[in-house]
């Protein structure tokens, strides 16, 4: 069948809705939309700062919190539309890796702990000797030979190791997307490099596509091959990712990207302290970029810009820099 | 601003701000001590940016917090001087001068310094104090005045003096800390992470601002951090540590075209570019087991370049060209 | 979002820490476990050397001074008997015997109901944590009330109206004022857990929410349900004993509070006959402070293990 592994159709999170309304309600996630397609698989990259809406999207798509509106349709249903056959389905082909290594292991069992609930709950095996097979091949997924290591305490292991061995549980259960969200943020920097690896043999020998959930353009940039930006709930920018972050369009992409140190070259261009938005109100209508931007129209305030194509290979960008002007 | 091409000229008639000496912390756990910082010797002159990276671990903030002093147990310093100015040994210090001499001869913006700030003061009381508590009493007026003064330096409008903290963002919060670390004009200002926590684009604004502060006042500063890129768009000297021992120090012109240190080579190479896709340099962890290093050189098991005395004698930390120290036997000086 | 780097160091080769250095090897807890043991050993293991039934009313003759006593507090008290170390009291019961007969029905009353209010503020502090809503709001406003009401008081109004004490039912009205704590202090600690990221890790496993309950929450929660049980013991035994001394207690066959009870009828206080009302206090003080030693212990092992643990 030809239809998408995933599809996002205006996606709403807002928080405080319902009985207490108006000035408490944080509007995390807005209208997003994605389509991941069955094959081939893809990293796509789900960029942004703090506030930009990219953990509620992977809690969503987790399944983890619900949405106030919009669709998640997995192969063509309706997640929430689902019977409880279909959400295991669900919940075993969409895995996940969380950021910080330590905290997503029970203290109190050993680290093999957290393939036993998976082989248990999917009843992934018959045997016991099924079960070590499936354990093995997905250690050595993630580069880990021996089943010594299951028997250690979390606390007996390295940042690393703890966050290769999450990465080999969601291999375990076969699945079809995977959410990674932050996996290396809180790895060190000359060990991220594996991990990052592994997803994209993850992607390549396996077909399985990777939502990276993540606020560093750099690593985006080296693995993904899409990528979307956020900025406050909404999609600014989004397209291939050489393509966007070689050319980006929308003033917040280009002062991002100008942000990022470079230990070759000092930074250039003008900065200014942007970043006393805290003290403005937050714009409903229109674009929520506009106290920031040093290109802000009056329109800008009255209309909020869509995502229109911007330049080749599907590139689009939310911005009235764009758009025909009205007359 | 004082570029490398200044800093070498002066080299010979460079005042010291920072002279820290062969420092040693050790920390005690039931298997053992763990050498946190061994054989610590740098210097920080006058006026000048110095970046210490390293990976976590590596024992950079130890040495920052043993500078002032501020070492816990379990650790403990068990070696080592910290002379400011050529005239101040604060480990000779008693506490009444040990409590003058931090904030004005140095002053330390810890980690998570933002998420520290009191949250039931008003910011210009916060920094008031600061100022009551290391430098007297002061006239309201000639209070007021400063404080104004030193938001302004930090690039932050004058009404944040009102407000409380939980209403400032991020970027404002670690600006504040910054002016209340200026304050009474210390001679060096330690900064631990003075940006991890915050968004690219606020980073950079706090990093101009730290620039904007030594341009201003031309006091050293010490910055800690894991991030070398960031660091290098700051510093005029940068310091690599490994596991507790210095690894390299180097004017950073230098450290970036031509790294000598192999672990410095492989920090620098494992940056994820994002001008162009290419292959990301493998490695693995702190492979030994911190209670109980190896004999010889710390990075041995991590070395492409290893050779056999790397796994018997310890590379002593060396001037190998001007302003140029390496820890590596590569460059001995019978090479 | 906070970047926290964390230590990446390979510890698997650390070598297991031997008892000496283990957590478990702390001094309070021992201590504490040892003063309790030496009670509870002392009250089962003594009546196989000293016969039970001199605690029974008449059975030994009337106001003997303990054996060390040398001069007698008033000539009306019958000179030390080796047959009674610890002398009798005026209903002709030997002192040693009603503590051999009497500590472990104390203890007795602590541990059920104890063991009662523990069991009820598990389930409801559980339900509470994991189902929220209005459920949980019920629960804890009733938690609240009762913490805040005069328990002693109201306990004594209810043993007021027991026709025959005994001291299974005692324990039982004592299980009424033990659960509200332990059933708060659990909510709070499950609110807590469960916005860990590994019930997150269970929950995308396919873990339904019982077995996060009792597989991944409740073993985590075991050293704070050890350390609310030992707390509770310690309240139930001090508000028993407060009933009894007020003269509510089971009558018939003596435990620690009504023999001081028994003791302040007799006025022993201005008899002199100190060997009435002290030992039983002196025994309390011991359980006491045992049960308080046990705890803080209990919480120095859980606590510091889990924050020097992590990197």
């Amino acid at each position: 069948m030809n239809e998408p592994l995933l599809q996002i159709k205006k996606l709403t999170k807002v928080y405080g809705s319902g009985l207490t309304k108006n000035k408490n309600t944080l509007v995390a996630l807005q209208d997003f939309e994605l389509t991941i397609p069955k094959e081939p698989a893809k990293i796509i990259a789900i960029a942004g700062e703090s506030g930009s809406g990219k953990t509620t999207l992977a809690n969503l798509v987790l399944g983890l919190t619900m949405p106030t509106s919009g669709e998640i349709f997995f192969r063509g249903k309706d997640v929430l539309d689902m019977d409880r056959k279909e959400r295991k389905d669900y919940t075993r082909h969409v895995q996940a890796v969380f950021q910080d290594p330590y905290s997503v292991y029970n203290p109190f069992y050993p680290v093999k702990h957290i393939f036993d609930i998976a082989l248990r709950n999917f009843k992934l095996a018959e045997s016991r000797s099924q079960e070590n097979e499936l354990i093995e091949e997905a250690l050595n997924m993630v580069g880990m030979q021996s089943q010594e290591i299951l028997h250690k305490f979390p606390h007996q292991l390295s940042g690393g190791q703890r966050q290769r061995l999450m990465v080999a549980r969601a291999y375990l259960l076969k699945p079809n997307l995977i959410v990674a969200d932050e996996p290396v943020s809180m790895v060190d920097a000359s060990l991220r490099a594996t991990i990052l690896d592994i997803m994209q043999k993850l992607r390549d020998d396996r077909v399985i596509s990777i939502l990276y959930v993540t606020h560093d353009l750099s690593t985006a940039y080296q693995i993904a091959d899409e990528i979307y930006l956020l900025y406050q709930g909404s999609t600014v920018e989004r397209g291939e990712v050489t393509e966007v972050i070689d050319n980006p369009k929308h003033p917040y992409v280009q002062a991002l990207i100008d942000s990022i140190p470079d230990i070759k070259q000092k930074w250039s261009g003008e900065i200014t302290a942007l970043d006393d938005e805290q003290l403005r109100t937050r714009s409903d209508s229109g674009c929520r970029f506009y106290y920031r931007c040093p290109y802000r129209m009056d329109r800008c305030l009255e209309k909020k810009p869509e995502l229109i194509s911007v330049g080749k290979a599907d590139h689009h960008a939310s911005c009235h820099l764009y758009s025909d002007p009205p007359d | 601003m004082m570029d490398t091409k200044t800093a070498d000229k002066n080299l010979e008639r460079r005042q010291v701000a920072l002279d820290l000496k062969d420092l040693n912390v050790h920390y005690e756990t039931p298997e053992g001590d763990v050498i946190a910082a061994n054989n610590v010797s740098l210097k920080i002159f006058r006026g000048e940016i110095l970046g210490l990276v390293g990976e976590s671990g590596c024992g950079k903030t130890t040495t920052a917090m043993a500078i002032l002093r501020l070492v816990q147990p379990p650790g403990r310093v068990t070696k080592g001087s910290v002379v400011v100015r050529e005239e101040v040994d604060i480990f000779n210090l008693d506490d009444q001068e040990l409590r003058s001499a931090r904030w004005k001869e140095i002053a330390l913006i810890p980690q998570g310094a933002m998420n520290s700030l009191n949250p039931v003061m008003r910011i210009r009381d916060q920094i008031a104090d600061v100022i009551r508590a290391h430098d007297g009493m002061h006239a309201k007026s000639e209070l007021k005045e400063r404080i104004a003064e030193l938001l302004h330096v930090v690039g932050l409008p004058s009404r944040v003096g009102a407000l409380y903290p939980h209403e400032l963002s991020g970027g404002m919060k670690q600006r504040v800390c910054i002016a209340m670390s200026i304050a009474l004009q210390p001679t060096l200002v330690v900064a631990d992470e003075p940006t991890s926590a915050l968004d690219v684009i606020v980073q950079r604004v706090v990093a101009q601002t730290l620039l904007d502060i030594r341009e201003k006042f031309g006091m050293s500063i010490l910055i800690i951090g894991h991030d070398i890129s960031l660091i290098a768009q700051l510093v005029d000297r940068i310091a690599v540590m490994y596991a507790g021992n210095l690894v390299e120090v180097s004017p950073l012109k230098k450290i970036v075209e031509e790294p000598l240190h192999p672990y410095t080579k492989l920090l620098i190479e494992s940056i994820p570019s994002i001008t162009e896709k290419k292959p990301m340099r493998f490695s693995s962890g702190i492979t030994h087991d911190l209670r109980n290093p190896p004999p010889g050189c710390v990075f041995q098991s991590r070395c492409d370049q290893v050779m056999d005395i790397c796994h018997k004698v310890v590379p002593p930390l060396l001037e190998v060209d001007s302003d140029l120290q390496v820890a590596c036997h590569l460059y001995g000086n019978d090479e | 979002m906070e970047e926290k780097v964390l230590m990446d160091t390979g510890n698997s080769n650390i070598k297991t820490v031997g008892f000496w250095q283990s957590p478990w090897f702390n001094p309070k807890l021992i201590i504490g476990s040892i003063l309790l043991l030496s009670v509870f050993l002392i009250s089962n293991i003594g009546p196989i050397f000293w016969d039970k039934d001199m605690a029974l009313v008449g059975s030994s003759p009337t106001n003997v001074v303990p054996l060390w006593v040398t001069e007698k507090p008033s000539g009306l008290l019958k000179d030390a008997d080796p047959a009674h170390p610890l002398g009798t009291e005026s209903n002709g019961r030997d002192m040693l015997a009603v503590l051999l007969v009497g500590t472990p029905r104390t203890l007795r009353i602590g541990l059920i109901g104890a063991g009662i209010g523990m069991l009820v503020g598990i389930i409801l502090g559980f339900t509470a944590g994991l189902m929220g809503g209005w459920v949980d709001y019920v629960i804890s406003t009733l938690c609240d009330t009762m913490v805040s009401m005069p328990g002693l008081a109201v306990l004594v109004v209810i043993a007021a109206y027991i026709p025959q004490m005994e001291v299974n039912n005692l324990a039982m009205i004592m299980a009424i004022f033990a659960w509200p704590l332990p059933a708060r202090s659990i909510r709070a600690q499950i609110l807590s857990m469960r916005e860990r990221d590994f019930i997150k890790l269970a929950l995308i496993s396919g873990s339904s929410k019982i077995d996060i309950m009792f597989r991944e929450i409740m073993p985590n929660l075991l050293p704070y349900l050890a350390a609310s049980f030992v707390v509770t013991v310690s309240g139930v035994i001090l508000a028993s004993t407060g009933v009894e001394t007020l003269g509510l207690g089971p009558t018939r066959i003596p435990t620690l509070g009504t023999t001081i009870n028994g003791a302040l009828r007799a006025t022993a206080m201005f008899r002199g006959m100190w060997w009435w009302w002290g030992p039983p206090i002196v025994v309390l003080v011991i359980i006491f402070v045992g049960l308080f030693l046990i705890n803080v212990g209990l919480d120095e092992i859980a606590n510091p293990r889990l924050r020097g643990l992590k990197s």
